[in-house]
Protein backbone atom coordinates (compact mmCIF):
# COMPACT_ATOMS: atom_id res chain seq x y z
CA UNK A 1 0.00 0.00 0.00
CA UNK A 2 2.85 2.31 0.42
CA UNK A 3 4.79 1.17 -2.07
CA UNK A 4 2.02 1.90 -4.51
CA UNK A 5 1.15 5.47 -2.95
CA UNK A 6 4.68 6.88 -3.25
CA UNK A 7 4.90 4.96 -7.00
CA UNK A 8 2.42 6.79 -7.96
CA UNK A 9 3.48 10.41 -6.56
CA UNK A 10 6.41 10.18 -8.79
CA UNK A 11 4.81 8.85 -11.08
CA UNK A 12 2.04 11.36 -11.36
CA UNK A 13 4.92 14.29 -11.13
CA UNK A 14 6.59 13.00 -13.88
CA UNK A 15 3.34 12.65 -16.32
CA UNK A 16 2.35 16.21 -15.55
CA UNK A 17 5.37 17.88 -16.27
CA UNK A 18 5.85 15.76 -19.42
CA UNK A 19 2.55 16.52 -20.70
CA UNK A 20 3.51 20.17 -20.13
CA UNK A 21 6.60 20.08 -22.05
CA UNK A 22 4.43 18.17 -24.76
CA UNK A 23 1.92 21.56 -25.05
CA UNK A 24 4.82 24.13 -24.53
CA UNK A 25 7.99 23.09 -26.47
CA UNK A 26 8.00 24.66 -30.06
CA UNK A 27 10.01 21.51 -31.88
CA UNK A 28 7.44 19.03 -32.73
CA UNK A 29 9.22 15.98 -32.98
CA UNK A 30 10.13 16.55 -28.58
CA UNK A 31 6.64 17.35 -28.09
CA UNK A 32 5.58 13.63 -29.88
CA UNK A 33 7.98 12.15 -27.73
CA UNK A 34 6.57 13.48 -24.73
CA UNK A 35 3.60 12.24 -25.57
CA UNK A 36 4.85 8.72 -26.18
CA UNK A 37 6.02 8.76 -22.62
CA UNK A 38 2.80 10.03 -21.43
CA UNK A 39 1.56 6.62 -22.46
CA UNK A 40 4.31 4.59 -20.81
CA UNK A 41 3.50 6.14 -18.00
CA UNK A 42 -0.34 5.73 -18.37
CA UNK A 43 0.74 1.94 -18.66
CA UNK A 44 2.06 1.74 -15.34
CA UNK A 45 -0.74 3.85 -13.91
CA UNK A 46 -2.90 0.88 -15.42
CA UNK A 47 -1.01 -2.02 -13.60
CA UNK A 48 -1.12 -0.74 -10.43
CA UNK A 49 -4.74 -0.50 -10.35
CA UNK A 50 -5.17 -4.03 -11.66
CA UNK A 51 -6.48 -3.62 -14.96
CA UNK A 52 -3.75 -5.56 -16.94
CA UNK A 53 -5.69 -5.63 -20.46
CA UNK A 54 -5.79 -2.28 -20.12
CA UNK A 55 -2.24 -2.13 -19.61
CA UNK A 56 -1.29 -4.26 -22.70
CA UNK A 57 -3.51 -2.45 -25.18
CA UNK A 58 -1.75 1.28 -23.93
CA UNK A 59 1.57 -0.25 -24.10
CA UNK A 60 0.77 -1.74 -27.63
CA UNK A 61 -1.23 0.83 -29.08
CA UNK A 62 -0.30 4.29 -27.76
CA UNK A 63 4.00 3.67 -27.11
CA UNK A 64 4.98 2.52 -30.69
CA UNK A 65 2.08 2.90 -33.32
CA UNK A 66 1.06 6.62 -32.22
CA UNK A 67 4.54 7.91 -32.08
CA UNK A 68 5.06 6.67 -35.52
CA UNK A 69 2.09 8.37 -37.01
CA UNK A 70 2.68 10.81 -35.74
CA UNK A 71 6.29 11.05 -36.89
CA UNK A 72 5.05 10.60 -40.39
CA UNK A 73 3.10 13.43 -40.09
CA UNK A 74 5.67 15.61 -39.03
CA UNK A 75 7.82 14.25 -42.27
CA UNK A 76 5.45 15.37 -44.39
CA UNK A 77 4.77 18.98 -42.86
CA UNK A 78 6.63 20.86 -40.97
CA UNK A 79 8.91 20.49 -38.01
CA UNK A 80 8.60 23.09 -35.92
CA UNK A 81 5.93 24.81 -34.55
CA UNK A 82 6.73 28.78 -35.63
CA UNK A 83 7.31 28.29 -39.22
CA UNK A 84 6.06 31.19 -40.89
CA UNK A 85 4.94 30.81 -44.78
CA UNK A 86 6.63 33.91 -46.97
CA UNK A 87 4.82 34.13 -50.23
CA UNK A 88 6.23 35.48 -52.90
CA UNK A 89 4.04 38.89 -54.92
CA UNK A 90 3.51 38.00 -58.57
CA UNK A 91 6.73 39.83 -60.17
CA UNK A 92 9.19 37.36 -57.41
CA UNK A 93 10.34 39.99 -54.48
CA UNK A 94 9.25 38.25 -51.19
CA UNK A 95 6.23 39.25 -49.16
CA UNK A 96 6.16 39.04 -45.40
CA UNK A 97 3.19 37.68 -43.58
CA UNK B 1 -7.66 38.26 -24.19
CA UNK B 2 -8.43 35.36 -25.95
CA UNK B 3 -5.84 33.39 -23.40
CA UNK B 4 -7.67 34.80 -20.27
CA UNK B 5 -11.26 33.59 -21.06
CA UNK B 6 -9.72 30.30 -22.37
CA UNK B 7 -7.74 30.02 -18.59
CA UNK B 8 -11.19 31.08 -17.18
CA UNK B 9 -12.69 28.17 -18.80
CA UNK B 10 -10.69 25.85 -17.92
CA UNK B 11 -10.87 26.99 -14.42
CA UNK B 12 -14.67 26.28 -14.37
CA UNK B 13 -13.76 22.82 -16.34
CA UNK B 14 -11.67 21.63 -13.42
CA UNK B 15 -13.45 22.93 -10.73
CA UNK B 16 -16.55 21.14 -11.58
CA UNK B 17 -14.58 18.35 -12.39
CA UNK B 18 -12.76 17.88 -8.50
CA UNK B 19 -16.23 19.24 -7.51
CA UNK B 20 -18.28 15.67 -9.18
CA UNK B 21 -15.00 13.29 -8.23
CA UNK B 22 -15.72 14.34 -4.28
CA UNK B 23 -18.80 12.54 -4.31
CA UNK B 24 -16.90 9.77 -6.00
CA UNK B 25 -14.55 8.15 -3.36
CA UNK B 26 -11.61 6.39 -4.41
CA UNK B 27 -10.79 2.58 -3.98
CA UNK B 28 -14.26 1.90 -2.30
CA UNK B 29 -16.22 -1.33 -3.22
CA UNK B 30 -19.25 -0.28 -5.19
CA UNK B 31 -20.07 -3.59 -6.40
CA UNK B 32 -23.00 -4.46 -4.89
CA UNK B 33 -24.93 -7.67 -5.76
CA UNK B 34 -27.36 -7.39 -8.50
CA UNK B 35 -25.24 -4.86 -10.21
CA UNK B 36 -23.81 -5.69 -13.87
CA UNK B 37 -20.66 -6.14 -12.77
CA UNK B 38 -22.00 -8.54 -9.81
CA UNK B 39 -23.58 -10.41 -12.63
CA UNK B 40 -20.54 -10.50 -15.26
CA UNK B 41 -18.37 -11.60 -12.20
CA UNK B 42 -20.51 -14.28 -11.27
CA UNK B 43 -21.21 -16.23 -14.50
CA UNK B 44 -18.46 -16.31 -16.07
CA UNK B 45 -16.11 -19.36 -15.09
CA UNK B 46 -19.75 -21.23 -14.73
CA UNK B 47 -21.46 -19.89 -17.36
CA UNK B 48 -19.12 -19.60 -19.72
CA UNK B 49 -15.80 -21.57 -18.79
CA UNK B 50 -13.62 -18.44 -19.07
CA UNK B 51 -11.21 -17.30 -16.92
CA UNK B 52 -10.32 -14.05 -18.08
CA UNK B 53 -13.48 -11.49 -17.34
CA UNK B 54 -12.57 -9.14 -19.96
CA UNK B 55 -12.56 -11.20 -23.01
CA UNK B 56 -15.79 -12.63 -21.79
CA UNK B 57 -17.30 -9.19 -21.57
CA UNK B 58 -15.67 -7.94 -24.95
CA UNK B 59 -16.32 -11.18 -27.20
CA UNK B 60 -19.61 -12.60 -25.33
CA UNK B 61 -21.78 -10.32 -23.45
CA UNK B 62 -20.84 -7.48 -25.71
CA UNK B 63 -19.63 -8.80 -28.55
CA UNK B 64 -21.99 -6.68 -30.87
CA UNK B 65 -20.32 -4.06 -29.93
CA UNK B 66 -16.99 -5.15 -30.60
CA UNK B 67 -18.53 -5.96 -34.06
CA UNK B 68 -18.50 -2.25 -34.43
CA UNK B 69 -15.21 -1.65 -33.35
CA UNK B 70 -13.45 -4.10 -36.00
CA UNK B 71 -15.81 -2.06 -38.66
CA UNK B 72 -14.64 1.63 -36.73
CA UNK B 73 -10.96 0.14 -37.64
CA UNK B 74 -12.02 -0.81 -41.18
CA UNK B 75 -13.54 2.51 -42.28
CA UNK B 76 -10.69 4.11 -40.19
CA UNK B 77 -7.74 2.73 -42.69
CA UNK B 78 -10.68 2.66 -45.74
CA UNK B 79 -10.72 6.74 -45.10
CA UNK B 80 -6.64 7.26 -44.62
CA UNK B 81 -6.19 5.34 -47.69
CA UNK B 82 -8.43 7.70 -49.93
CA UNK B 83 -7.60 10.91 -48.16
CA UNK B 84 -3.91 9.95 -49.05
CA UNK B 85 -4.82 8.95 -52.64
CA UNK B 86 -2.56 10.77 -54.83
CA UNK B 87 -2.89 10.64 -58.54
CA UNK B 88 0.89 9.48 -60.22
CA UNK B 89 1.70 11.81 -62.35
CA UNK B 90 3.97 10.94 -65.51
CA UNK B 91 8.00 12.02 -64.93
CA UNK B 92 7.79 12.86 -61.08
CA UNK B 93 10.52 12.22 -59.83
CA UNK B 94 11.23 8.90 -57.20
CA UNK B 95 11.86 10.43 -53.86
CA UNK B 96 13.36 8.11 -51.89
CA UNK B 97 11.52 7.23 -48.99
CA UNK B 98 14.15 6.11 -46.19
CA UNK B 99 17.69 6.37 -46.02
CA UNK B 100 19.28 2.45 -45.07
CA UNK B 101 19.74 2.49 -41.74
CA UNK B 102 23.08 0.84 -40.15
CA UNK B 103 24.07 -2.68 -40.17
CA UNK B 104 22.96 -3.32 -36.79
CA UNK B 105 19.55 -2.56 -36.87
CA UNK B 106 19.32 -4.73 -40.02
CA UNK B 107 21.21 -7.55 -38.43
CA UNK B 108 19.06 -7.64 -35.45
CA UNK B 109 15.36 -6.74 -36.76
CA UNK B 110 15.93 -9.91 -39.22
CA UNK B 111 16.84 -11.78 -35.62
CA UNK B 112 13.84 -10.56 -33.59
CA UNK B 113 11.03 -10.29 -36.60
CA UNK B 114 10.09 -14.04 -35.74
CA UNK B 115 9.64 -13.58 -32.28
CA UNK B 116 7.77 -10.37 -32.61
CA UNK B 117 5.66 -12.48 -34.41
CA UNK B 118 5.21 -15.79 -32.32
CA UNK B 119 4.66 -13.13 -28.78
CA UNK B 120 1.84 -11.30 -30.92
CA UNK B 121 0.15 -15.12 -32.16
CA UNK B 122 0.69 -16.00 -28.36
CA UNK B 123 -1.03 -13.34 -26.85
CA UNK B 124 -4.55 -13.46 -29.33
CA UNK B 125 -4.19 -17.24 -29.05
CA UNK B 126 -4.55 -17.12 -24.93
CA UNK B 127 -6.82 -14.26 -24.87
CA UNK B 128 -9.38 -15.64 -22.95
CA UNK B 129 -6.94 -17.43 -20.38
CA UNK B 130 -3.63 -14.49 -19.56
CA UNK B 131 -4.11 -10.60 -20.21
CA UNK B 132 -4.06 -10.35 -24.00
CA UNK B 133 -6.52 -10.59 -27.09
CA UNK B 134 -6.97 -10.46 -30.30
CA UNK B 135 -6.28 -6.15 -30.33
CA UNK B 136 -3.48 -6.37 -28.69
CA UNK B 137 -2.08 -9.25 -30.35
CA UNK B 138 -2.65 -7.53 -33.62
CA UNK B 139 -1.08 -3.70 -32.98
CA UNK B 140 2.07 -6.03 -31.21
CA UNK B 141 2.10 -8.36 -34.60
CA UNK B 142 1.81 -4.84 -36.72
CA UNK B 143 4.81 -3.45 -34.58
CA UNK B 144 7.16 -6.37 -35.55
CA UNK B 145 6.15 -5.24 -39.63
CA UNK B 146 6.88 -1.68 -39.09
CA UNK B 147 10.00 -2.78 -37.91
CA UNK B 148 10.75 -4.28 -40.56
CA UNK B 149 9.83 -1.56 -43.15
CA UNK B 150 12.00 0.62 -40.98
CA UNK B 151 15.04 -1.35 -41.36
CA UNK B 152 15.13 -2.41 -44.96
CA UNK B 153 14.58 0.14 -47.41
CA UNK B 154 12.39 -1.74 -50.00
CA UNK B 155 10.82 -4.34 -47.18
CA UNK B 156 7.64 -4.50 -49.32
CA UNK B 157 4.31 -6.34 -47.95
CA UNK B 158 2.38 -7.26 -50.55
CA UNK B 159 -1.27 -5.20 -50.05
CA UNK B 160 -3.11 -8.59 -51.80
CA UNK B 161 -1.93 -10.82 -49.01
CA UNK B 162 -3.16 -8.10 -46.57
CA UNK B 163 -6.74 -7.34 -48.50
CA UNK B 164 -7.44 -10.82 -48.64
CA UNK B 165 -6.50 -12.19 -45.01
CA UNK B 166 -8.54 -9.09 -43.66
CA UNK B 167 -11.64 -9.54 -45.49
CA UNK B 168 -11.30 -13.37 -44.85
CA UNK B 169 -11.17 -12.59 -40.87
CA UNK B 170 -13.99 -9.89 -41.17
CA UNK B 171 -16.18 -12.76 -42.81
CA UNK B 172 -15.49 -14.99 -40.61
CA UNK B 173 -16.32 -12.81 -37.18
CA UNK B 174 -20.01 -11.90 -38.92
CA UNK B 175 -20.05 -15.38 -40.05
CA UNK B 176 -19.67 -17.27 -36.95
CA UNK B 177 -22.31 -15.29 -35.49
CA UNK B 178 -24.84 -15.68 -38.36
CA UNK B 179 -24.32 -19.46 -37.61
CA UNK B 180 -25.24 -18.61 -33.87
CA UNK B 181 -28.32 -16.92 -35.56
CA UNK B 182 -29.14 -19.89 -37.59
CA UNK B 183 -28.52 -23.01 -34.31
CA UNK B 184 -29.06 -20.92 -31.45
CA UNK B 185 -31.79 -18.24 -32.48
CA UNK B 186 -29.73 -15.12 -31.32
CA UNK B 187 -26.97 -13.50 -33.14
CA UNK B 188 -23.00 -14.60 -31.89
CA UNK B 189 -24.49 -17.24 -29.05
CA UNK B 190 -22.27 -19.96 -28.39
CA UNK B 191 -22.99 -22.69 -29.98
CA UNK B 192 -19.64 -24.94 -29.08
CA UNK B 193 -19.24 -26.92 -26.04
CA UNK B 194 -17.77 -24.90 -23.06
CA UNK B 195 -14.75 -27.03 -21.47
CA UNK B 196 -13.09 -26.71 -17.88
CA UNK B 197 -11.58 -23.56 -16.77
CA UNK B 198 -8.58 -22.99 -17.82
CA UNK B 199 -8.44 -24.70 -20.57
CA UNK B 200 -6.61 -23.54 -24.28
CA UNK B 201 -9.95 -24.97 -25.83
CA UNK B 202 -12.22 -23.55 -23.33
CA UNK B 203 -15.03 -21.12 -24.18
CA UNK B 204 -16.74 -21.69 -27.31
CA UNK B 205 -16.54 -19.53 -29.86
CA UNK B 206 -14.45 -16.84 -28.01
CA UNK B 207 -11.38 -17.73 -29.04
CA UNK B 208 -11.99 -18.32 -32.52
CA UNK B 209 -13.73 -15.18 -32.65
CA UNK B 210 -10.78 -13.85 -31.01
CA UNK B 211 -8.36 -14.93 -33.20
CA UNK B 212 -9.96 -14.15 -36.13
CA UNK B 213 -9.82 -9.91 -34.42
CA UNK B 214 -6.38 -10.40 -34.00
CA UNK B 215 -5.36 -11.66 -37.71
CA UNK B 216 -8.09 -8.54 -39.21
CA UNK B 217 -6.20 -5.88 -36.93
CA UNK B 218 -3.01 -7.26 -37.50
CA UNK B 219 -3.71 -6.72 -41.35
CA UNK B 220 -5.52 -3.54 -40.46
CA UNK B 221 -2.61 -1.71 -39.24
CA UNK B 222 -0.16 -2.82 -41.34
CA UNK B 223 -1.39 -1.67 -44.28
CA UNK B 224 -2.12 1.54 -42.42
CA UNK B 225 1.53 1.92 -41.94
CA UNK B 226 2.43 0.60 -45.14
CA UNK B 227 -0.07 3.98 -46.77
CA UNK B 228 1.65 6.13 -44.61
CA UNK B 229 5.31 5.30 -45.49
CA UNK B 230 4.98 5.35 -49.20
CA UNK B 231 3.53 8.85 -49.20
CA UNK B 232 5.78 10.33 -51.98
CA UNK B 233 5.39 14.48 -51.24
CA UNK B 234 8.55 16.45 -52.55
CA UNK B 235 10.38 17.63 -49.47
CA UNK C 1 3.25 9.74 10.77
CA UNK C 2 -0.47 8.54 10.52
CA UNK C 3 -0.60 8.85 6.96
CA UNK C 4 -3.94 8.15 5.12
CA UNK C 5 -1.96 6.27 1.67
CA UNK C 6 -5.78 5.91 0.57
CA UNK C 7 -6.02 9.64 0.40
CA UNK C 8 -2.73 9.98 -0.94
CA UNK C 9 -3.15 7.27 -4.02
CA UNK C 10 -6.39 9.05 -4.56
CA UNK C 11 -5.44 12.47 -5.49
CA UNK C 12 -2.03 11.06 -6.98
CA UNK C 13 -4.37 9.69 -9.64
CA UNK C 14 -7.81 11.98 -9.76
CA UNK C 15 -4.85 14.94 -9.63
CA UNK C 16 -3.05 13.60 -12.71
CA UNK C 17 -6.05 12.93 -14.64
CA UNK C 18 -7.83 16.05 -14.37
CA UNK C 19 -4.53 17.57 -14.40
CA UNK C 20 -3.97 15.34 -18.45
CA UNK C 21 -7.80 16.63 -19.33
CA UNK C 22 -6.78 20.18 -18.78
CA UNK C 23 -3.58 20.75 -20.15
CA UNK C 24 -4.79 19.16 -23.30
CA UNK C 25 -8.04 21.17 -23.31
CA UNK C 26 -5.53 24.00 -22.92
CA UNK C 27 -3.62 22.89 -25.88
CA UNK C 28 -6.69 22.39 -28.41
CA UNK C 29 -8.36 25.75 -27.39
CA UNK C 30 -4.95 27.91 -27.53
CA UNK C 31 -2.20 26.09 -30.21
CA UNK C 32 -2.32 27.40 -33.91
CA UNK C 33 -0.21 24.47 -35.30
CA UNK C 34 -2.65 21.40 -36.76
CA UNK C 35 0.22 18.74 -35.28
CA UNK C 36 0.15 20.10 -31.90
CA UNK C 37 -3.91 20.19 -31.49
CA UNK C 38 -3.54 16.64 -32.06
CA UNK C 39 -1.32 15.92 -29.88
CA UNK C 40 -3.69 18.23 -27.34
CA UNK C 41 -6.35 15.34 -28.24
CA UNK C 42 -4.47 12.60 -27.68
CA UNK C 43 -3.33 13.82 -24.49
CA UNK C 44 -7.21 14.42 -23.47
CA UNK C 45 -8.19 10.63 -24.30
CA UNK C 46 -5.17 9.53 -22.30
CA UNK C 47 -7.05 11.18 -19.69
CA UNK C 48 -10.51 10.42 -19.99
CA UNK C 49 -8.98 6.41 -20.34
CA UNK C 50 -7.05 7.04 -16.66
CA UNK C 51 -10.18 8.62 -15.35
CA UNK C 52 -12.35 5.65 -16.42
CA UNK C 53 -9.73 3.40 -14.91
CA UNK C 54 -9.48 4.93 -11.63
CA UNK C 55 -13.18 5.23 -10.68
CA UNK C 56 -13.68 1.00 -11.11
CA UNK C 57 -10.58 0.24 -8.55
CA UNK C 58 -11.06 -1.34 -5.57
CA UNK C 59 -8.53 -0.93 -2.46
CA UNK C 60 -6.56 -4.12 -1.71
CA UNK C 61 -8.48 -5.58 -4.94
CA UNK C 62 -7.23 -8.05 -7.57
CA UNK C 63 -7.29 -8.17 -11.41
CA UNK C 64 -10.62 -9.65 -12.32
CA UNK C 65 -9.28 -13.23 -13.82
CA UNK C 66 -9.77 -16.18 -12.84
CA UNK C 67 -6.29 -18.14 -13.38
CA UNK C 68 -5.31 -20.11 -10.40
CA UNK C 69 -3.22 -17.28 -8.78
CA UNK C 70 -6.89 -15.36 -8.80
CA UNK C 71 -8.50 -18.37 -7.70
CA UNK C 72 -6.00 -18.35 -4.51
CA UNK C 73 -7.03 -14.59 -4.19
CA UNK C 74 -10.75 -14.72 -3.97
CA UNK C 75 -10.26 -17.72 -1.11
CA UNK C 76 -7.96 -15.44 0.99
CA UNK C 77 -11.23 -12.90 0.50
CA UNK C 78 -9.61 -10.30 -1.98
CA UNK C 79 -12.24 -8.68 -3.86
CA UNK C 80 -11.83 -8.25 -7.98
CA UNK C 81 -11.87 -5.02 -9.14
CA UNK C 82 -15.00 -3.31 -11.44
CA UNK C 83 -14.42 -5.37 -14.79
CA UNK C 84 -16.79 -3.14 -16.49
CA UNK C 85 -14.87 0.13 -16.48
CA UNK C 86 -11.88 -1.89 -18.10
CA UNK C 87 -13.70 -3.50 -21.38
CA UNK C 88 -14.90 0.09 -22.11
CA UNK C 89 -11.50 1.49 -22.22
CA UNK C 90 -10.29 -1.24 -24.15
CA UNK C 91 -12.50 -0.50 -27.11
CA UNK C 92 -11.98 3.69 -26.30
CA UNK C 93 -8.13 3.62 -26.52
CA UNK C 94 -8.64 1.38 -30.11
CA UNK C 95 -10.62 3.76 -31.32
CA UNK C 96 -8.96 6.45 -30.28
CA UNK C 97 -5.93 5.48 -32.03
CA UNK C 98 -8.50 5.25 -35.45
CA UNK C 99 -9.38 9.18 -34.81
CA UNK C 100 -5.81 10.18 -34.19
CA UNK C 101 -4.36 8.31 -37.36
CA UNK C 102 -7.05 9.75 -39.57
CA UNK C 103 -6.92 13.16 -38.16
CA UNK C 104 -3.13 13.26 -39.29
CA UNK C 105 -3.66 12.57 -42.15
CA UNK C 106 -6.29 15.24 -42.59
CA UNK C 107 -3.13 17.53 -41.83
CA UNK C 108 -1.20 15.85 -44.23
CA UNK C 109 -3.45 16.50 -46.75
CA UNK C 110 -4.07 20.62 -45.77
CA UNK C 111 -0.39 20.72 -45.90
CA UNK C 112 -0.07 19.38 -49.38
CA UNK C 113 -2.74 21.85 -50.41
CA UNK C 114 -1.88 25.27 -48.45
CA UNK C 115 1.78 24.47 -47.72
CA UNK C 116 1.41 25.05 -44.37
CA UNK C 117 -0.24 23.92 -41.38
CA UNK C 118 -0.69 26.61 -38.95
CA UNK C 119 -4.66 27.63 -38.64
CA UNK C 120 -4.06 31.34 -38.54
CA UNK C 121 -2.15 31.34 -42.36
CA UNK C 122 -4.65 29.66 -44.47
CA UNK C 123 -5.61 32.86 -46.07
CA UNK C 124 -7.65 31.12 -48.93
CA UNK C 125 -10.47 30.08 -46.99
CA UNK C 126 -11.33 33.47 -45.50
CA UNK C 127 -14.25 35.16 -47.24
Amino acid sequence: MMFEAIVIIVLAIILLAAAVYAVMQKDLLYAVIATGVISLILSVFFFIMQAPDVALTEAAIGIALTTIVFIITIRNTSRREDEVLVEKEPDGTEKEN
Amino acid sequence: MKKLFVIFLLAVVGYSLVNALMDVPFGENRIEPGTVSAFYLEKTPTQLSVANVITAIVVNYRGFDTLGEVSVLFLASLGLGSILYRKHKEGEEEVAILKPSSQLVQAGSKLIFPAILVLGAYVFIHGHLTPGGGFQGGAIIATGFLLMMMAYKDYKVSHNILMWVESLAGIAFAGIGIVGLVVSHSFLENFLAIGNLNDLFSGGIIPIIYVAVGFKVAAELTGVLDTLLNIKDKH
Amino acid sequence: MDIDYNQLMSIGVYGSAIGLILIGLYAVLIKKHLTKIVIGLSIIDAGIHLLFIAIGYIKDGTAPIFSPGGLKALENGQPMVDPVPQALVLTAIVIGFAVTAVALSLVIRLYRHHQTARIDQIKSLKW
